[in-house]
């Protein structure tokens, strides 16, 4: 097992792969309102469909639900834990900021103080054939969000 | 009705290359030697391209450092030269596979091949060849078939061929153990059909379809015939003649030869009745502001400036393979193909597609892990060194067909030592463990 695989597969990604916090999708029944989107990555087949509800320019709620790598998956389930209560424009911001990471070919680390535990995913920017695993999620909370604004 | 048997053995080991004379034709390949995450490559995805021995390259190399000029025109020395080199590696890849030399055509790949019969078909739809090309015409109430584990290749060429000529497509089934549902084939080809278009080996399952029996029922009804050879002709002694299929294709880079050339084999007679796909320089003999009369085959459907050294490169793949003997490499991974569905059967947690231990296969075998992702699985087995191919292997129907989206694939080559299908085994049952997947 060369390190590398180990960074890939960090146990955090290996667990939330399991966990996958915020599936199975739900219906909207909070306050405000919530955006929808759809992302498939026709190279794999990983696919995702996610919600999420704004309420007070904040994310109240992300439900999902997703087939996919353990990359892919992992990703939506830390993002859920990540987004849940957080202002909608600061989503946002996280948004651009876990995509530098995942585009920087492994030159930028991520920041554990702004991506938390989405930071586990650093290694993935080493491997440009996984980013877009990484990113499935992440590109359809920011379309819900742009959705649910709209 | 007569009845071609597939060439389908499964031929004892020793009938085939020896572990000593694989390790020689590793010699041949340069590529074979590297190391890929600190491990020797264990190169297991020659189902997507196979890799090319030096004779492959140097014949290129040779081309453009000695002989390189524009084919079928200019008298001058290298012009001469060149099309020689040219029209050798035509007749070299013709005897391969059983065709004459004017029944060969030179493609990009398989899916140009395809897509030069089916474009060819609804030019005659619009009119275009007269009479001698109305055989080729679809249109309403007419059938073309194809069966449900084709790669995309040999599917949406004739599902456009159906839109623009308004015939419809239907196919036929695969039953659950990855073989073809040949008691319901009959039903499917009925009179009103036109073309029969299937895969010769799939290129997820490893089945090797029973050309004959398809070949049969399509001439009862007067159906022409189209097969994908994509996963045969690198892997099987060929002989399209004793097949009896209409038209044939396959792909360069699949055979041992470089990318961008493939060919098309067609009886001579349906050839030259076949209107031209791309059309312009080259190709014709008479040519007026208003109109244009087309030269024979294969020139024909060689429009434009040809991959002049690719084709000579693919000349001398196939004589590499003919001189190493089809009947031996066919029979190395048949053994090959066996180990890999035993030792994969072996393993807790893994469904081996297609068919089972003992029943013929290509030394191909896709598999599902269960709990654990084909891209994930791709990842693991890539840390190691060894390169196999995950996702959908262009089969999405087939994969809906089997209930899954993505499997992991290893395919085999000639190069292909045993201890390489070991090490992948091996890293395959360590597969379930990393990931945690659960039994």
């Amino acid at each position: 097992m060369s390190a590398g695989l180990e960074q890939l597969y960090q146990q955090i990604i290996l667990d939330h792969a399991k966990e996958r916090y915020g599936s199975p999708l739900r219906e909207y029944d909070g306050a405000g309102r919530a955006g929808e989107s759809h992302q498939l990555n026709p190279v794999c087949g990983d696919e995702i469909t996610l919600r999420a509800g704004v309420a007070d320019g904040s994310v109240t709620t992300v439900t999902w639900d997703g087939a996919g790598c353990a990359i892919s998956m992992a990703s939506a389930s830390v993002l859920t834990g990540l987004a849940e209560g957080l202002p909608r424009d600061e989503v946002l911001v996280l948004v651009d900021a876990f995509r530098e990471v995942m585009r920087s070919r492994g030159r930028i680390e991520a920041d554990e103080e702004v991506l938390g535990d989405a930071a586990a995913f650093s290694g993935v920017s080493r491997f440009p054939a996984r980013v877009k695993c990484a990113m499935l999620a992440w590109v359809a909370l920011e379309e819900s969000l742009l959705a649910a604004n709209g | 009705m007569p009845v071609v048997e597939t060439p389908v053995t499964l031929t004892p080991l020793d009938a085939g290359l020896t572990d000593a004379e694989v390790r020689r034709i590793r010699n041949d390949f340069p590529i074979l030697g590297t190391e890929i995450n600190g491990s020797p490559l264990v190169y297991l995805d020659s189902g997507a391209t196979s890799q090319n021995p030096t004779s492959v390259m140097e014949a290129e190399q040779e081309f453009y450092e000695q002989r390189n000029a524009a084919v079928h025109r200019g008298a001058h020395t290298l012009a001469v030269d060149a099309t020689d080199a040219y029209e050798d590696a035509r007749a070299a890849v013709a005897r391969f596979i059983g065709a004459r030399v004017n029944e060969l055509v030179w493609t990009s790949n398989a899916t140009e091949g395809i897509n030069l019969v089916a474009y060819a078909m609804s030019n005659a739809a619009a009119g275009r060849g007269g009479e001698a090309a109305r055989r080729f015409a679809v249109g309403p109430g007419d059938r073309i078939v194809v069966t449900e584990m084709e790669h995309h290749a040999n599917l949406i060429p004739w599902q456009e061929l159906a839109a623009r000529t308004g015939a419809e497509l239907q196919f036929i089934p695969v039953a659950d153990d990855g073989t073809l549902r040949l008691e319901d084939a009959a039903a499917v080809i009925t009179p009103n059909t036109r073309l029969v278009a299937f895969s010769h080996a799939s290129n997820v399952l490893g089945t090797i379809n029973p050309v004959g029996e398809l070949v049969a029922l399509a001439q009862a009804v007067g159906a022409l015939t189209l097969l994908d050879a994509c996963q045969s002709v690198p892997h099987l002694p060929m002989d399209v003649k004793a097949l009896d299929v209409d038209f044939l294709v396959f792909s360069g880079h699949k055979m041992l030869g470089p990318t961008g050339i493939g060919a098309l084999y067609g009886r001579a007679e349906l050839l030259n009745a076949m209107p031209p796909f791309l059309t312009g320089g080259s190709m014709i003999t008479t040519v007026t502001m208003e109109r244009a009369e087309y030269l024979p085959a294969p020139n024909r459907f060689e429009a434009g400036t040809q991959r002049i050294s690719q084709a000579v490169a693919l000349g001398a793949a196939a004589n590499y393979l003919a001189e190493t003997g089809m009947e031996r490499v066919e029979a190395w991974e048949a053994a090959l193909g066996a180990r890999l569905v035993e030792g994969l059967g072996a393993i807790p947690g893994i469904r081996v597609l297609g068919p089972g231990s003992g029943l013929p296969r290509i030394g191909l075998a896709a598999f599902d892990v269960d709990g654990v992702h084909a891209h994930d699985v791709g990842q693991f087995l890539d840390d190691r060194g060894i390169a196999v191919r995950v996702g959908h292997h262009c089969a999405q129907p087939l994969h809906r067909r089997l209930g899954l989206t993505a499997t992991t694939r290893a395919s085999t080559y000639l190069y292909t030592t045993t201890d390489e299908v070991d090490a992948f085994l091996d890293a395959v049952a360590g597969v379930r463990p990393f990931f945690g997947a659960s039994s």
